[in-house]
């Protein structure tokens, strides 16, 4: 580059053309670590939805579809086979499960991750230790917290079951990271609005009604979007404390053990259409509410 | 009733968060009705605590705060007719300008149509009427203040609180919102009680000037009072625009007293009345800045027992428009300042490290009380 800037220059009559394009910056002039590193970037992102990306593809095969690549014909003959066949379980049973329990664990998540953030807005005695048991679970394994909720149960003689014990091991999951939310949610709320309110005459319930939760809904629709995903593909917690009848997490694993078509791979696609859906929702009315409050008329 | 509505008084007021410190330690004023009070400090002498208790939002570990002769402690915002005004306005981030504004009427119960009336009114008033439908964020911040303002006011208080309301906006604004503070208490006719650490700010709106250090009041008066006779170094040099000079008194005689200079003859002051002074004192006076002559190389001081004066040199010269800054040098008084106005300053000018006499009248120069 630089040799071809001096020849330029050196040898006058070269045409302004030649001249321009030996001048002008190199169109690509980023350093090699740039395409390193963009060659890493694209195999973390092959690596991270490639997997997925062939559940999704092979869902798609005709009746003569296995378990493999490659592809055999086009059609949505898993799908169909996913919801009329019996022998591939009882997904819409489990599926039902999931939703409510997720709908339940979004519910108690939300509230009572509002209540954690509230309560630490300021210091109290024992505030670390308390936050520590909070986050602690977050440390414990699943699968044994799992068995020892299940322990217990045997031990109380309860039986298990997913609207029982279930949602209680699902929350000891959900709960840290919806309180971690709300406390940077927390962090951006100015106690003045509050003491506004009640100088203007707000009780406390109309303080929290009119002022609170309006300003923090979007960080509530967050804690209800983690508390909902983490409940809906929970595995491990809910493995030994889901009682006689399965999530839909347990069903697609038991299937997994003795089905060998692709309409496992067709539940796979449909659930995270699902999953997509609901993300897509909760991101919409966060957006909705921000762009409401977004400084659209620069100030004067 | 002898006291208006809206006075406010605070006897022995004590608050202390910790035990320990008393972020306000007795205080006691009285602040007249529909008087503009500013409350001036530096952060942390317990200003916005007092606010705070007045308004209601901190509760006093001891003493009394009286509105209209009543005692309010323990009554809330609303009880005791009070409105804050936050020092970052604290507006609802979701609510536009007219629900801002009508929320007080709201949360007492009215129906929307009457409070939306009201509201409108009450833009009206403060001309925000087309910025109705705007978000907090979607205003400047001298329209966000009025937002403050109209929604403490259509509350009809008898007390506005205001904390630094004026902190948050560029020198140009504060300026103008300042004038629109003042006439704004005046309209309402209501009692005004700001918060600020400028004292620029304080003697430009102020009836009635605080000066506050470490929880308590150094001095409370007239605007004029504190700026021209300060009782103390503290609110002295706190409120500037005066020479604190410090010397050893040598004689005293009759109406007044002979001070030490580092350099020079000595200083004649007229005595305070109520301030005792002995031969062998150290003492502090003050002389204001603008009351003080310079009187370059060459020239005789003006004859007469009837000037005091201080011969130094100079070490710094600022112009400044309307008039000229001289620092001088005047011995152990590191911080002599002289005001020279411009025209006066350019007939005669004088160069940095001139040697020259620093003057002013005997009567101009005030003996200040003991800094405790």
């Amino acid at each position: 580059m630089n040799a071809a800037v001096r020849g330029a220059v050196a040898v006058p009559p070269v045409s302004k053309a030649v001249a321009a394009h030996a001048i002008a910056p190199r169109a690509g002039g980023r350093p090699w670590t740039f395409y390193v590193l963009s060659t890493v970037f694209v195999f973390y992102v092959l690596a991270l939805y490639g997997p997925m990306i062939c559940i999704y593809v092979l869902s798609f095969q005709d009746v003569r579809g296995g378990l493999v690549f490659p592809m055999r014909g086009l059609s949505l003959h898993w799908f169909v086979d996913l919801f009329t066949q019996v022998r591939t379980g009882d997904v819409k049973g489990s599926f039902e499960r999931s939703i409510k329990l997720a709908a339940i664990v979004t519910v108690a998540t939300v509230i009572m991750s509002f209540l954690a953030g509230w309560a630490f807005r300021r210091r109290f005695v024992g505030d670390g230790v308390v936050f520590y048991l909070m986050i602690g679970s977050l440390v414990a394994p699943g699968l044994v917290l799992s068995i020892g909720v299940g322990l217990v149960l045997h031990f109380i003689g309860v039986e298990g079951a997913w609207y029982t014990s279930a949602i209680g091991a699902q929350l000891s999951w959900t709960l840290p990271f919806g309180v971690l939310v709300m406390f940077a949610v927390m962090s951006r709320f100015d106690r003045a609005w509050e003491e506004a309110a009640y100088d203007l005459g707000a009780t406390r319930w109309q303080t929290i009604r009119l002022v609170v939760i309006p300003i923090l809904a979007p960080g509530l629709v967050a804690v209800a979007l983690f508390g909902f995903t983490l409940s809906y593909d929970e595995f491990a917690r809910t493995l030994q404390t889901a009682g006689s009848l399965n999530t839909l997490p347990l069903e697609i694993w038991t299937m997994t053990l003795n089905i060998t078509s692709p309409s496992l791979y067709a539940l796979g696609t449909v659930t995270t259409i699902i999953s997509f859906v609901i993300i897509a929702i909760c991101l919409g009315a966060i957006a909705s509410i921000q762009k409401r409050r977004a400084v659209r008329v620069p100030a004067i | 009733m002898a006291v208006g509505a809206g006075s406010i008084e605070l006897a022995g007021l004590v608050k202390s968060f910790d035990g320990f410190v008393n972020a306000v330690d007795g205080v006691n004023i009285t602040i007249p009705d529909k008087a503009y009070c500013c409350l001036l400090g530096p952060s942390g002498c317990g200003k916005t605590t007092i606010l705070r208790m007045i308004a209601g939002h901190d509760d006093p570990t001891a003493g009394e705060i009286l509105i209209g002769g009543e005692n309010v402690v323990g009554l809330a915002p609303v009880a005791r007719r009070t409105a804050m005004m936050f020092q970052s306005y604290a507006l609802f981030p979701h609510l536009n300008v007219r629900d801002n504004i009508a929320f007080s009427l709201r949360v007492r119960g009215m129906s929307k149509a009457a409070r939306h009336k009201a509201a409108d009114a009450m833009m009206e008033k403060v001309r925000l009427s087309e910025f109705a439908d705007r978000l907090p964020a979607q205003l400047s911040g001298g329209q966000q203040q009025r937002v403050a303002l109209a929604r403490a006011a259509i509350t009809e208080p008898r007390v506005l609180l205001l904390d630094e309301p004026l902190s948050a906006l560029d020198e140009f604004l504060r300026i103008q919102m300042r004038q629109e503070l003042r006439s704004m208490q005046r309209d309402l006719g209501i009692t005004f009680v700001h918060v600020t650490h400028t004292q620029l700010e304080a003697i430009a709106l102020a009836d009635l000037v605080v000066v506050m250090e470490k929880g308590k009041i150094r001095q409370a008066g007239a605007a004029r009072e504190v700026y021209a006779s300060p009782k103390d170094r503290y609110v002295a040099e706190f409120l500037g625009g005066q020479n604190v000079l410090t010397g050893q008194v040598r004689t005293v005689n009759g109406h007044h007293a002979v001070v030490a200079a580092p350099t020079g003859t000595g200083i004649t002051v007229p005595l305070t009345p109520g301030v005792r002074v002995d031969v062998g004192d150290p003492i502090t006076i003050a002389v204001r800045r603008d009351d003080v002559e310079i009187v370059g190389p060459g020239h005789a001081p003006d004859a007469g027992e009837k000037t005091a004066s201080v011969s130094s040199r100079v070490t710094a010269i600022e112009y400044q428009g309307y008039f000229v800054k001289v620092m001088l040098d005047a011995g152990n008084n590191a911080d002599f300042v002289v005001y020279v106005s411009e025209r006066k300053f350019f007939t005669n000018p004088v160069n940095v490290g001139d040697a020259v006499l620093a003057t002013w009248p005997v009567d101009h120069a005030r003996i200040l009380a003991h800094d405790h």
